[in-house]
């Protein structure tokens, strides 16, 4: 079932992931899990809650470490670096649940986002990019984080995330509990990351939006890939059409 | 009615400066609760041997006081450091009582090496400046007291500053309020809670060093009721804020004081308790604490 997708055949792998398996103590979450990515792309992965996908996101971004496997960046290893040096070779990840910092304002967050860097001029750049695809961002720069609405949240923490100027982004399921109007507006966002450069490897719930943005996906099912394809071609398949996209 | 005035004035003033004193302590203690979520009980000690250091570098390096007070601060932090890193680091996902259990014996274990190391006698620490007594609208106060009052308010003064103004301030409050994002924005934890521990210890030492003079005493067990206060003063302001251990640090002091004129000084060390059970029973959240604990 697995193949290569032809719009990026032959392109380096930016991130390749081989038979990840990760432990919460005596739980296994991710049974061997790989996947690949390519420059440019939008990867999903979907799955039913538990499936292992925001384990995957933790363990690529060093917040837990595998017990097996190897992750690698650009030709970095990343099996056994700390998050710190992660976020600093490039990859940054916005988490489940936004987790924005709630007693910062907006631009304490957005000025944390680029913790690692210290060209200040490009920091400015990123901010003004950050405030020109989120325009709410800018108006509430002084606002509390904790004090925002479900929505502005989500944005903050994605522009945190750009602050890091970071060519890979890992997006945790960014249209959980938000309304359509919103998710809309946030996927048109991303989509615009993604076609500025930005790698992109996200997460969701919500299958039919993520294969409908995504070049490539990947099911996920109790810690094991299960199925990946183009995102096209899995939206047309029938199992995933009758367990993810209410078909 | 004007004797009462006075003596009340004078009263203040030594609950200022005694209340400085809490407040330098509280601050390590909040600030240290606020990355980890836990009391150090061994910063009593932290502070005791700031005392001994101060007093060390004083009469036998002889250093000039500014240096001496400086170099303690160094010297504590790096006690501070190793504490953290011997006592609580191993234990980051253990349990908060094996974490307690940790700081009572850290504690019991630096105060049995300082009687070790520098017995149990008390030692006298003179200040190495003059000090004059003046009188200022009627009251009486000194040299040594005002010096105190400055030394707080610079520290205080100064890591207001550290914490909202430079990047390693913003990576401990990024720290305290989510620790696992933090680390997601390229936030070395593991040194930043070091420096927390530093920060916090240097403070206790200073304030070791002024309390040293103040009482002409340093001995070994001189931690163990400081140590107390100021962890009741970190209650009182709201155990996590910063400001508020400044505050909680100075309304004891008054507190202690007033209580002390009003009754007898018998009663000065069961106003702080006091106080602490009140504080606990009917805001725990202290006087400037957040009214909600935060999601981490
Ligand atoms: N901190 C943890 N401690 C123990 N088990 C955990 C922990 N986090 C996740 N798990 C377990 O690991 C498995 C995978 O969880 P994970 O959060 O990766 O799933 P998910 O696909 O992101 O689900 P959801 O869609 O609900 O977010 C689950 O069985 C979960 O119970
Ligand atoms: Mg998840």
């Amino acid at each position: 079932m697995k193949r290569s997708s032809p719009r990026t055949w032959g392109r380096a792998h930016v991130l390749a992931v081989e038979n990840l398996v990760t432990h919460y103590g005596p739980v296994e979450a991710l049974k061997g899990i790989t996947l690949h990515v390519n420059k440019g792309e939008i990867v999903t992965l979907i799955g039913a809650n538990g499936a292992g996908k925001s384990t995957t996101l933790r363990t690529i971004s060093g917040l837990v470490r595998p017990t097996r496997g190897t992750i690698t960046y650009e030709g970095h290893d990343l099996t056994a670096l700390p998050p710190d040096r992660i976020v600093a070779l490039g990859i940054a990840h916005v988490p489940e649940g936004r987790r924005v910092f709630p007693h910062m304002s907006v631009m304490e967050n957005l000025e944390l986002g680029a913790y690692t860097r210290t060209d200040k001029r490009a920091i400015q750049e990123d901010l003004d990019r950050v405030f020109t695809l989120f325009p709410r961002l800018a108006e509430r720069r002084w606002q509390l984080a904790g004090t925002m609405s479900g929505g502005e949240q989500q944005m903050l923490a994605i522009g945190r995330a750009l602050m890091a100027r970071p060519r890979l982004l890992l997006l945790d399921e960014p249209s959980m509990g938000l309304a359509p109007i919103i998710v809309e507006s946030i996927f048109s966002v991303i989509q615009d990351i993604n076609r500025q450069g930005t790698t992109i490897l996200l997460v969701e719930q919500n299958a039919n939006l993520a294969l409908s943005v995504a070049h490539k996906g990947y099911v996920l099912e109790t810690g094991r890939v299960v199925l990946s394809d183009t995102a096209e071609r899995l939206r047309e398949n029938e199992a995933v059409r009758r367990a993810y996209l209410g078909a | 009615m004007e004797r009462g005035a006075h003596l009340f004035g004078q009263q203040l003033i030594n609950g200022l400066v005694t209340g400085s004193t809490y407040a330098l302590i509280a601050l390590g203690y909040t600030m240290v609760y606020g990355v980890l979520q836990l009391i150090n009980f061994a910063h009593g000690e932290i502070y005791m041997v700031g005392a001994f250091t101060g007093l060390l570098l004083v009469t036998q390096a002889n250093l000039p006081f500014p240096l001496a007070l400086l170099l303690a601060m160094a010297i504590t932090a790096l006690l501070g450091v190793t504490i953290e890193f011997i006592a609580y680091r191993p234990l980051r996902r253990s349990s908060r009582l094996s974490v307690l259990i940790s700081a009572i014996g850290m504690s019991i274990f630096v105060q049995n090496v300082a009687l070790w190391v520098w017995g149990p006698q008390t030692r006298r620490f003179l200040p190495p400046f003059p000090v004059h007594t003046f009188t200022v609208a009627g009251l009486r106060t000194n040299t040594l007291e005002l010096l105190t009052l400055f030394v707080a308010l610079v520290m205080m003064l100064g890591l207001h500053l550290l914490v909202t103004r430079t990047k390693l301030g913003k990576a401990m409050r990024a720290v305290a309020q989510d620790r696992e994002t933090a680390a997601l924005m390229g936030i070395n934890v593991n040194r930043t809670i070091a420096f927390t521990f530093a920060i916090g210890s240097s403070l206790a030492a200073a304030a070791g060093v002024m309390v040293g003079m103040l009482f002409n005493a340093v001995v070994p067990n001189m931690g163990v009721m400081p140590g107390l206060k100021g962890f009741v003063a970190a209650v009182l302001g709201g155990i996590g804020s910063i400001p508020g251990a400044m505050v909680g640090g100075l309304v004891l002091g008054m507190a202690e004081v007033l209580g002390v004129a009003l009754l007898s000084s018998q009663w000065r060390d069961a106003i702080a308790f006091a106080i602490l059970i009140l504080v606990l029973l009917y805001r725990p959240s202290g006087l400037l604490g957040r009214r909600t604990q935060e999601k981490v």
